[in-house]
């Protein structure tokens, strides 16, 4: 794969922190009680999304599940439509709507989330399958978790893709928890990926705290889509900060423990990426500083627009329901 | 007017809708085997071939998510059930994304999906093979639910549900398929939510769904004998479900019996009877009555299969019944269940 030319990995970087202060102002105004609805963070797992989505092109699309401000964002949803969204009000994504868990962005290509695990995979099979009875040549992708690969659906969708050789690439983005149920107490192998291969597609797993190693896999995995050759499934193994619906840290539950989670951390995939790109020259500790603090005036404005934009009308309870 | 089957008119319905509108396709299991789900997909298999009618997998619940997918990115699919039993492996799919993808986004994004299932009876389906569900989706804000009688709205709901840019699932009762009537040639495309009085009446109102519909109709004839004159209503659709016209023949005739293929309990015949109460209370002259299936699982051998299901001669006990509340006294029973005109195997 040639190398990424240098704006490029500089937008890898803004795009993941774009996330990173977006969650974070979540974090701070959760409290305040004005984002009213159960907020599932991604802090920690920004690579995944950002690796995936800067492999593909505008009309291709994206489906996620409950943990999809990252989904969203990656994938070029507005923010400012987002933290309305987040706040219930009329400008939001979805006009208050759908929520935190079901962001949706149709113009961006982000088609919507599930709040039901694995519930959108058949839905981006389906994506792709439009594309192939339509003779276009656009690429689906599934966002799904470690508890995705435990749902029939999902079985059932990887192996209708393989069958059918649709232009879809699944990207299991193993965080190791279920709500607080490791991964170990669910599955018998560690590595989700192999299951894949049963159903007939090529199966990787790539480091998901490292937004070029995810990026070279979901560049290929598009390519191979893209020129008819099929699924492809990508185990992207990263880890959640923080609790699984809500803002806080929760290593005093017991269910894990502080050194796993200062391991993680030390994988920043933010700070990791930040790092290779001031070793090669490619951004100054400076010039980083300036483009944080831009990210930052985005997400205030963001914020501002949101707590500034009107409640639905209750009229609107009675739209678009058929 | 020509006469075409209800098979027919399923396939003739198919195949226009897919002449007129490239975005739509047939998948489910079977559906291009030499059978094609009793002969309704077959024309359309013979006609648009493998790229638009096309087999899958036994993955109902991944298989209608899919679909929905294809919707949301322009197409319409037709996806078919042979038995609506397995849609209950899709209610996932079916209640969570297909009814509440547009409430959901902000009205940014429509599931114009189409999905055909099949209500079974007799030679001993039991318990999985003949369940008429229709009641399960049409609880769901965001689904339609259609149910035809005749060959006419078989072809004509058809058409308007491949033609809605949101979820509508049609059940169409297995004993009907073989039944005859007037079809127009032409493609028309008979509205949702539009009940039929198809049969004209002054002393008592009978609104049927689907086979019910038969079963009405021939209660009404034999009582027409003893000069009772039963209206009957064909309701069409369970959701929308149109209450309106039901009202508007109960305002003459003061009674009412609601005729379901479905459990009695928690049903459509519930929620109209619900809705005649509170919106013609002042006409009703006697209790709403219900024929409908007793609230146990299809049992197997035919002995009780006979007990089970309810036809002509329960419709017209219960038109008896609505009259007898008024202290008018009934003439002899005399109304025959219909005769079996279908039989296994399948």
């Amino acid at each position: 794969m040639p190398p990424l030319a240098p704006e490029r990995l500089k937008g890898f970087y803004v795009q993941m922190t774009r996330i990173r202060r977006a969650e974070e102002a979540i974090v701070a105004r959760y409290p305040e009680q004005e984002i009213r609805c159960p907020t599932h963070l991604s802090i920690g797992q920004e690579a995944v999304a950002v690796g995936v989505c800067q492999a593909l092109s505008e009309q291709d699309v994206v489906l996620s599940g409950h943990r999809c401000h990252a989904h969203y964002l990656a994938k070029g949803g507005s923010l400012r439509r987002m933290f309305a969204e987040l706040y219930g009000k009329a400008t939001g994504c979805c006009g208050g709507k759908g929520g935190s868990m079901h962001l949706a962005s149709p113009e961006t290509g982000m088609l919507g989330a599930s709040a039901i695990v694995a519930g959108t995979v058949p839905i981006a099979v389906g994506a792709a399958l439009a594309a192939a009875l339509r003779g276009s040549d656009d690429v689906s992708v599934a966002f799904f978790g470690d508890a995705g690969i435990e749902q029939g659906v999902t079985h059932e969708s990887l192996a209708f893709a393989a069958l059918r050789r649709l232009p879809v690439v699944f990207v299991c983005e193993n965080n190791l928890y279920a709500t607080l149920t490791p991964l170990s107490k669910r599955q018998v192998s560690a590595d989700v990926s192999p299951r894949a291969v049963a159903h007939g597609l090529p199966g990787v797993s790539v480091d998901g705290n490292d937004v070029l190693a995810v990026y070279e896999a979901a560049a290929h995995a598009v390519a191979r889509a893209r020129a008819g050759d099929g699924p492809t499934f990508i185990e992207a193994k990263t880890y959640r900060w923080r609790e699984h619906v809500g803002p806080n840290f929760d290593v005093e539950l017991g269910y894990r423990t502080q050194a796993e989670l200062d391991a993680w951390m030390a994988r920043d995939p933010l700070l990791r990426h930040a790092r290779i790109l001031e070793t090669s020259g490619v951004l100054t500790a400076a010039e980083r500083l300036a483009l944080d603090r831009e990210v930052e005036a985005e997400v205030a404005d963001a914020v501002r627009f949101a707590k500034a934009s009107p409640f639905p009308e209750p009229a609107a309870l009675y739209a678009d329901v058929d | 007017m020509r006469e075409l089957k209800y098979r027919e008119a399923i396939d003739e319905a198919t195949r226009q809708a897919m002449a007129k509108d490239e975005r739509v396709f047939v998948l489910g299991v079977g559906v291009d085997d030499a059978k094609g789900i009793f002969g309704t997909t077959r024309g359309a298999t013979l006609e648009f071939g493998p790229n638009r009618v096309f087999d899958t997998p036994l993955s109902e619940a991944a298989l209608t998510g899919v679909a929905i997918g294809a919707a949301l990115r322009g197409l319409h699919p037709l996806l078919v059930h042979a038995r609506n039993d397995f849609l209950m492996l899709t209610m996932d799919q079916l209640v969570n994304n297909a009814a509440k993808w547009r409430y959901m986004s902000g009205g940014s994004m429509r599931v114009p999906l189409t999905i055909r299932a099949i209500i079974g009876r007799g030679w001993g389906q039991a318990a999985q093979h003949s369940q008429s569900l229709q009641a399960m989706f049409a609880h769901v804000p965001g689904l339609h639910v259609v149910m035809p009688a005749t060959p006419a709205d078989a072809k004509g709901l058809l058409l308007t549900a491949l033609t809605t840019e949101a979820p509508v699932i049609c059940l169409e009762h297995r004993w009907l398929y073989e039944k005859t009537g007037p079809v127009a040639e032409e493609a028309y495309y008979t509205p949702l939510g539009h009940a039929a009085v198809v049969r004209q009446g002054t002393h008592v109102t009978v609104a049927a769904m689907s086979l019910m519909v038969l079963e009405a109709l021939q209660a009404a004839e034999s009582l027409a004998a003893e000069s009772i004159a039963v209206e009957v209503i064909d309701l069409r659709t369970a959701r929308p479900l149109d209450s309106e016209t039901v009202c508007a023949s109960v305002a003459k005739t003061g009674r009412l019996v609601i005729a379901d293929t479905g459990w009695r309990s928690y049903g459509v015949s519930a929620e109209l009877a619900a809705r005649v109460g509170r919106e013609c209370f002042g006409d009703l002259r006697a209790p709403v009555e219900r024929v409908a299936l007793p609230d146990v699982p299809t049992p197997c051998t035919s002995a009780l299969e006979r007990a089970y299901y309810p036809g002509a001669a329960e419709i017209g006990a219960a038109i008896r019944a609505t009259l007898l509340v008024r202290g008018r006294a009934p003439a002899a029973p005399s109304v025959e269940a219909r005769g079996k005109e279908f039989s296994g195997p399948f």
